[in-house]
């Protein structure tokens, strides 16, 4: 996962999509959607199926023309120039390449348009090639190639005019896990040496960590938050982030009181919970509280608490009802003695770690309040 | 690859019957026919002589094969009345099937690019025609084509032309006729092309820069030359021997060798020689195929 918060090489502002809204029918697929992506950026739009991603993507490659709004590259509104027309290139899902043209003439495809001269065109094209190591194979067909190689054609076609922009739509959706991770760590290292912003559009979230600066969570037609990785995994915006990025533990109730630094919730199924107050208080008394599984820990009798923290973690009892062996880690299901279902992963880091506990154990599973997030329910 | 066979034996039966079919209903049937082609016109029952007679003996049939000569192939050859017909038919074949390509490739692309639950509906609207029988639509034309016919009417209520025009008996006729009849065979292999292309391909040469001009002549237009080369098949053999059309709509001074040959079986009696035009056609017909099947195969190795 990209560690940082900054986003790398924060240039100047390249894209603006300005209440940018589109309807099919009575189905409104992008809401007065919002959002700045700065040149040489590396951004992920990140949401389930359906939920106007891609046809966020293809607006910004001209297929769909917004219904409403403005879409500004370098300050010009492009939202109704012809796709052929904008400095905007796009890798499709299923690569599109054309089957009749050999590798060479697919990546050239874009140069000849241009009218470029046959010796640069040449030169251009040995260059892509390079690029994405498909040396040799210039003369092959698409259907002649590996689902890796075509995934390559796509890219180096996509490229090779150069585009200030290139959109990628769920490009590693057809290749196998393995190769699929070798591709993404490829591509950022590409990326970050081209220096040409990216925008992928993606469902998978572990693709969208690892490669993206910051990545956009789209539900229902609109961004629930914009954020690096890491502040979308620690710090989700909403209920419905933190449920869809990563594995969650969520507990309903209501402020009890104020200490400090923190607040008492009495919850539903889990008894009184201490969390950390959130930076900006909110008004709901009514909230929920999220809590990743891996911040979660099990022991038999609770932690020794330390002087400085006495009183200060929740403790909550339970029973082991399900143990899932992951390998690097191991997934417990922990039924509180209040009724609540709670997750814990906890990491193996020893062999015996892994015969810790069994099903129908009594434990303790606790958490820091500083690593439950307050949400609005 | 393993050493186990690919068919089993019953499907290995299944894939004999087509040639089965083949030799039972076209090679027996054409080698009565060249037989014939071979044969001597005469004033009897059958039309011609030799008569092989299986119950005359070894000797008999021995004569009766001694008889048979290519005669009537040399005819064929030095009588201009055949060579102008063959060409007349070939060139009748070339101007229909291009006009058919022309009409028909905008009506393919259109019904190819209509929303997915239109195009049966569309599909439908190019069949349809075939549920009336063919002759009952050429008699139709003959009716609209007329002198006193819709047509015309048509042009002098509007004023087009201030006398009927003659279209009966010209070739505009026929090639009306022909154009009208053989569209669905030109249309339908087109738009099965036009309509696998995925829409993504039209898209990404967009992408590239290529203006929707651009884009058709570059993508569209060659993938699709599998379907122009099904189609222009499919119009262009029928059409070489085309009978009915050119008879009822076409006039009498230039005959397609479909026409010929229908004169010489019926009006002239002279099966012989009528069975060897039959024989030059087919021969003249298998060239194309040839060059079909050739480009196809090339297109296939090249792929693999």
């Amino acid at each position: 996962m990209t560690g940082a918060d900054t986003s790398a090489g924060a240039g100047a502002l390249l894209l603006r999509i300005d209440a940018v809204e589109k309807r099919f029918g009575g189905f409104t697929a992008v809401d007065k959607l919002s959002l700045d992506i700065k040149a040489g950026e590396f951004f992920a739009l990140l949401g389930p199926s359906g939920c106007g991603k891609t046809t966020l993507l293809r607006m910004l490659a001209g297929f769909e023309a917004p219904d409403a709004g403005r879409i500004l590259l370098d300050g010009e509104d492009i939202a109704a120039v012809l796709p052929h027309q904008r400095p905007v290139n796009m890798m499709f899902q299923n690569y599109a390449l054309f089957p009749h043209l050999s590798v060479a003439n697919n990546i050239a495809f874009g140069l000849r348009r241009e009218g470029l001269p046959r010796k640069e065109i040449k030169a251009r094209v040995a260059e892509m090639v390079a690029l994405v190591r498909l040396e040799g194979l210039e003369k092959r067909k698409p259907d002649q190639l590996s689902g890796g190689q075509q995934q390559r054609v796509a890219l180096a076609r996509a490229l090779a005019r150069r585009p200030r922009l290139l959109l990628l739509d769920e490009p590693m959706a057809a290749l196998d896990k393995k190769l699929r991770e070798s591709t993404q760590l490829e591509l950022m290292a590409l990326q970050k040496r081209l220096g040409t912003s990216f925008v992928i559009v993606t469902h998978d979230q572990q693709e969208a960590m690892t490669v993206a600066d910051r990545i956009g969570v789209m539900n229902a037609g609109r961004l629930e938050q914009v954020a690096t990785p890491r502040r979308l995994y620690e710090a989700p915006a909403t209920r419905w982030v933190a449920e869809f990025v990563g594995d969650v533990n969520m507990l309903e109730g209501r402020v009890e009181r104020r200490d400090g630094g923190r607040l008492i919730v009495a919850t539903t199924a889990a008894g009184e919970v201490t969390v950390a107050a959130p930076s900006q208080p909110s008004a709901a008394d009514e909230i929920c509280i999220a809590i990743r599984p891996e911040k979660i820990r099990l022991s038999l009798r609770g932690p020794v608490d330390s002087a400085a923290q006495a009183g200060a973690l929740n403790r909550l009892n339970g029973t082991v009802t399900d143990i899932g062996y992951l390998g690097g880690s191991t997934s417990y299901k922990v039924k509180l003695d209040s009724g609540a279902l709670l997750t814990a992963t906890m990491a193996n880091i020893a062999k015996l770690d892994v015969d810790a506990y069994h099903v129908g154990q009594h434990v303790v599973a606790w958490f820091s309040p500083d690593d439950c997030v307050v949400l609005e329910r | 690859m393993s050493g186990r066979p690919i068919f089993t034996r019953p499907a290995r039966l299944a894939a004999i019957a087509p040639y089965l079919w083949m030799a039972l209903f076209f090679l027996v049937p054409f080698g009565f026919v060249i037989k014939i082609a071979l044969s001597q016109t005469a004033v009897a029952q059958p039309p011609y002589i030799p008569v092989f007679d299986l119950t005359a003996g070894w000797a008999a049939l021995k004569a009766s094969f001694a008889a048979l000569a290519a005669e009537n192939f040399r005819l064929i050859a030095s009588d201009d009345l055949y060579l102008s017909s063959y060409l007349r038919s070939l060139g009748v074949a070339a101007v229909s099937t291009s006009l058919l390509l022309i009409i028909g490739y905008p009506i393919a692309y259109a019904m190819a690019r209509l929303p997915r639950g239109w195009q049966p509906v569309a599909m439908m609207l190019v069949i349809i025609p075939f549920w009336t029988s063919f002759l009952i639509r050429i008699y139709a034309w003959i009716n609209i084509l007329q002198h006193d016919g819709l047509l015309n009417q048509m042009l002098l209520t509007l004023h087009f032309v201030s006398k009927p025009v003659v279209w009966l008996s010209t070739d505009t006729a026929m090639y009306i006729g022909i154009v009208y009849s053989y569209l669905p065979f030109m249309v339908l292999p087109l738009y099965a092309t036009l309509a696998k292309l995925p829409a993504s391909l039209t898209e990404a040469a967009a992408d590239l820069g290529a203006s929707p001009l651009r884009a058709f002549w570059s993508v569209t237009f060659p993938l699709s030359l599998p379907g122009i080369g099904a189609g222009v098949l499919l119009c262009f053999i029928p059409i070489v021997g085309e009978f009915v059309i050119p008879d009822l709509l076409a006039g009498s001074d230039s005959l397609m060798i479909g026409q010929t040959l229908w004169l010489e079986f019926f009006t002239n009696r002279d099966w012989p020689v009528a069975s060897a035009i039959a024989v030059v056609l087919l021969a003249l017909l298998l060239i194309p195929l040839l060059i079909y099947e050739r480009v196809q195969r090339r297109q296939l190795e090249g792929r693999r």
